[in-house]
């Protein structure tokens, strides 16, 4: 039997930075695939090709027997692929049956015949057997719910092949169930599924066989019942020495509390939130998707407002009003998603190394230029960030550098307190393992971190302490010596929110 | 040299535009190359320009100030009423500047802390100043001194009106003034902390509060600096007119901003040049005062306008692109 679909030798840059390599996939009907890899690996760049959101620069694709090459989602769609994205893509203003059936509205005449959208929709819900009101508008709805009008969206194509990308990040149990059950009954009725999903014990539950991507490359096929979760892991990381979990801490219990927070609440994203940071710690915070870990990094350094809370800092409390308090107050953030909340991405890499100190390079009324090249200068060289020169636009520069930027940012300003938002999203391997490198330096110097991760291995290799969040509450802050993947996750799923 | 190199340099590509527009003119009539089309240029190009370098700071953080014309009147309404009630001509000029920063700052905190559109705050700000501009001043014409009378001595700012002098009668002095504010407010923009900090809230607002630098405060600047080149425009306005009317003003705006756009500033924020913004107001205005020399009449300044600007922004997505 010929495959539904494979994607061979698929290769992919952008703007120099290779992000598919070697990729590889291969699709029967009535099968589900699990696509695994680390974050970075080229999983949902390798879909985006698929689906026509990008185009692939090498490799063949082939659907039905036949080489395709879609330039866009519609043409794709067409020709019977459907993709439910991990972000959502939805219209906030317009209702859930309006959503559903954009770019294909039913029709009476040249009008747009609502009710009869509104029942289909309806009618869909049914089999997916969720209670979605079709005449909400959708952005009323819960992410979880939002998450299943697009699964029903895809479903609604009467797709051959649909590509999940992490449909449960933002699921409840039962909705889990539910999508389980219109997963296996799609199976059956012979259509290829895609399944993209970081935690393990679904892929066990839902996929036939599991394929496995790292850098970008294909690595390997395996049988889902002939295999472990080690056997995917190993594949998945493939030097496994690189996230060798930290098994004590440097760190005293005697050590400086540098920062305290106290009951920090900010509406249903943090709730009483209290914690202490010891100088020259790195102190890890997990949690799943939207557990409220980066919410409560933007209440320390001012970006949003505490509804209550006491902050200190070396022990004296400090008011934190705006982004201009905790930095003066010597926090650092670094965001988790930099080109939009770290850097200037059309500016320079001197202007962004500069732009939070420029007080010190200020002479009289004018910047004194010489002296931010200089300063800029040296930590490019001290981080051994990859760039022609100092003056060039941080667009140019690869993930991996932009975040040494932003980093060089910190350090210029001389803040001891450095929050690192996912630190390595969306950096290739050899820049990570740099970037831990430098934060372990950092630490050594007598900063202290505040590290957000959702990747356990990343949390398990670099924290000191693990603080975990559930639902806006704190749920568990584990010793690294106490600290395993399994039990950060016991907390993390712990939605009673109890301490 | 490649053509699309030399096209990514907006800032050479305007100076040229001009050189060779008025070249073109040269050639067309030898009336063009005198000393009076000059005076003629300046005159009609001062309140523009003014406006324009005030805007153009307001443009760099990726906002709009569509009040500037009706403000620019309604400073000198305001102004000239109290001139009319006797008060002398140094306090009248103090207050029309006081009343373009009053304008500058109630948009800036419409946008800045309030986070209104800045197309709609200004839009608001434009009905309110051109509505008191005639409530102040009963919708009446004011004319401003001339001649030997007192308080005259203002428009010699921007324009020598008499004989005798060091300076010959006609030369537009207000070209001096325009080129010192000119060159200080470049220095600010690209110079200073205001100036990198107003760029760099153009290019992305949050990653530069989450920088720690109070952005609200720095966008505000921008809309004052905005309103207060308003009225030094309306003060060049009737300086060189003599009258303000009520209910006028509107429409003065857009010249500036075309101006600011076709000087290479990008709407989107970010990027911004006073340089380019003269150059680019100066282009209009020698097409406007051009055409009549060659027979043609003025209104196809505009026409020609229109195509340049809209080449202008067409040039600077152009590069965006490359560049991204």
């Amino acid at each position: 039997m010929s495959a539904l679909l494979t994607m061979k030798n698929i290769k992919k840059s952008f703007s120099g930075v290779v992000a598919l390599k070697n990729a590889e996939l291969e699709l029967n009907k009535g099968e589900v695939v699990a696509l695994m890899g680390e974050n970075g690996a080229g999983k949902s760049t390798l879909m985006k090709i698929l689906t026509g959101i990008y185009s692939k620069d090498e490799g063949t694709v082939t659907f039905e027997g036949k080489e395709v090459e879609y330039k866009s989602v519609s043409e794709s769609e067409e020709a019977g692929i459907a993709i439910v994205h991990q972000e959502l893509n939805m219209m906030n203003d317009l209702t859930v049956a309006q959503n559903l059936f954009i770019g294909k509205e039913r029709k009476k005449g040249f009008l747009i015949d609502d009710a009869k959208m509104v029942e289909d929709a309806k009618e869909l819900f049914e089999r997916l057997n969720v209670d979605i009101n079709p005449n909400v508008k959708i952005g009323n709805l819960t992410v979880g719910k939002q998450q299943m009008v697009e699964i029903a969206k895809a479903i609604s194509t009467n797709a051959k092949v649909i590509v999940f990308d992490e449909p449960t990040a933002a699921l409840t149990d039962s909705e889990i169930e539910e999508l389980f059950k219109v997963i296996n009954d799609l199976r059956d009725k012979g259509t290829g599924i895609i399944y993209i999903s970081h935690r393990m014990d679904e892929i066990n539950v839902i996929s036939d066989k599991v394929i496995v991507m790292r850098d970008g490359e294909y690595v390997g096929t395996l049988v889902t019942k002939e295999c472990t979760k080690d056997d995917i892991i190993k594949m998945m990381v493939g030097r496994t020495v690189f996230m060798e979990p930290k098994t004590k801490s440097d760190v005293g219990a005697d050590a400086e509390v540098v920062l305290k927070c106290e009951n920090l609440n900010r509406g249903k994203h943090v709730k009483d939130v209290s914690f202490e940071l010891r100088k020259g710690e790195i102190l890890g915070f997990s949690g799943l998707m939207g557990a409220g870990r980066t919410e409560v990094a933007r209440l320390i350094f001012g970006a949003d407002p505490m509804d209550s809370g006491k902050i200190f800092i070396h022990g004296k409390e400090v008011s934190i009003k705006s982004t201009k308090d905790a930095v003066n107050a010597g926090i650092g953030y670094l965001s988790e998603d930099r080109k939009r909340f770290g850097l200037l991405v059309d500016k320079s890499v001197e202007e962004n190394t500069c732009i939070s100190s420029l007080e010190k390079f200020t002479k009289g009324l004018f910047i004194d230029g010489a002296k931010s090249k200089t300063v800029s200068e040296k930590y490019v060289k001290e981080l051994k960030t990859k760039t022609p020169g100092v003056s060039q636009i941080i667009k140019k520069l690869s993930g991996g550098n932009q975040q040494k930027v932003v980093i060089a940012k910190w350090l210029v300003k001389d803040s001891e307190i450095l929050i690192f938002d996912e630190p390595t999203r969306g950096i290739d391997v050899g820049a990570k393992s740099e970037i831990y490198d430098l934060m372990e330096r950092l630490v050594k110097e007598g900063k202290s971190i505040i590290m957000i991760s959702s990747e356990l291995p990343e949390v398990l290799r670099m924290s000191d302490r693990v603080v975990v969040m559930c639902e806006g509450r704190i749920t568990g802050c584990l010793d690294i010596s106490e600290a395993s993947q399994e039990g950060i996750m016991t907390c993390a799923t712990n939605r009673q929110g109890g301490k | 040299m490649n053509l699309k190199k030399l096209f990514s340099n907006q800032q050479a590509v305007v100076i040229a535009a001009l050189v060779v527009i008025c070249i073109v003119f040269s050639l067309l009539t030898d009336k063009f190359l005198q000393a009076t089309t000059f005076t003629n240029i300046s005159k009609s190009a001062y309140y523009v320009a003014f406006m324009a370098i005030g805007v153009t700071f307001v443009i760099s953080t990726g906002g709009i100030d569509l009040s500037i014309g009706t403000v620019a009147i309604c400073a000198a309404l305001i102004g000239g009423t109290f001139m009319e009630k006797g008060t002398p001509m140094f306090i009248v000029i103090l207050i029309m500047l006081l009343v373009g920063a009053v304008f500058g700052l109630i948009n800036g905190i419409l946008v800045s802390h309030f986070e209104l559109p800045a197309f709609i705050a200004t839009l608001g700000t434009m009905m309110v100043s051109r509505g008191l501009g005639s409530i102040v001043s009963k919708t009446k014409t004011i004319s401003f001194p001339q001649g030997d009378s007192a308080g005259a001595w203002f428009r010699e700012i921007f324009m020598v009106t008499k004989d005798g002098g060091i300076l010959p009668k006609n030369f537009p002095t207000g070209f001096i003034l325009l080129a010192i504010c000119a060159i200080v407010m470049a220095v600010v923009l690209n110079k200073t902390r205001l100036g990198r900090y107003i760029l760099s809230i153009g290019s992305n607002k949050e990653a530069t509060r989450l920088s720690g630098i109070d952005v609200k405060k720095y966008e505000t600047m921008a809309y004052v600096f905005s309103g207060v080149f308003a009225a030094l425009a309306g003060l060049a306005y009737v300086a060189v007119f003599s009258t303000a009317q009520p209910n006028t003003g509107n429409g003065f705006e857009l010249d500036a901003i075309a101006g600011v756009v076709i000087g290479g500033t990008s709407l989107s924020g970010g990027v911004g040049s006073i340089v380019g913004t003269i150059i680019g107001v100066f282009i209009m205005t020698v097409l406007k005062i051009g055409f009549p020399y060659i027979g043609v009449q003025s209104h196809y300044q505009l026409f020609i306008t229109g195509i340049i600007l809209v080449f202008a922004v067409y040039m600077d997505i152009l590069n965006r692109k490359r560049k991204g």
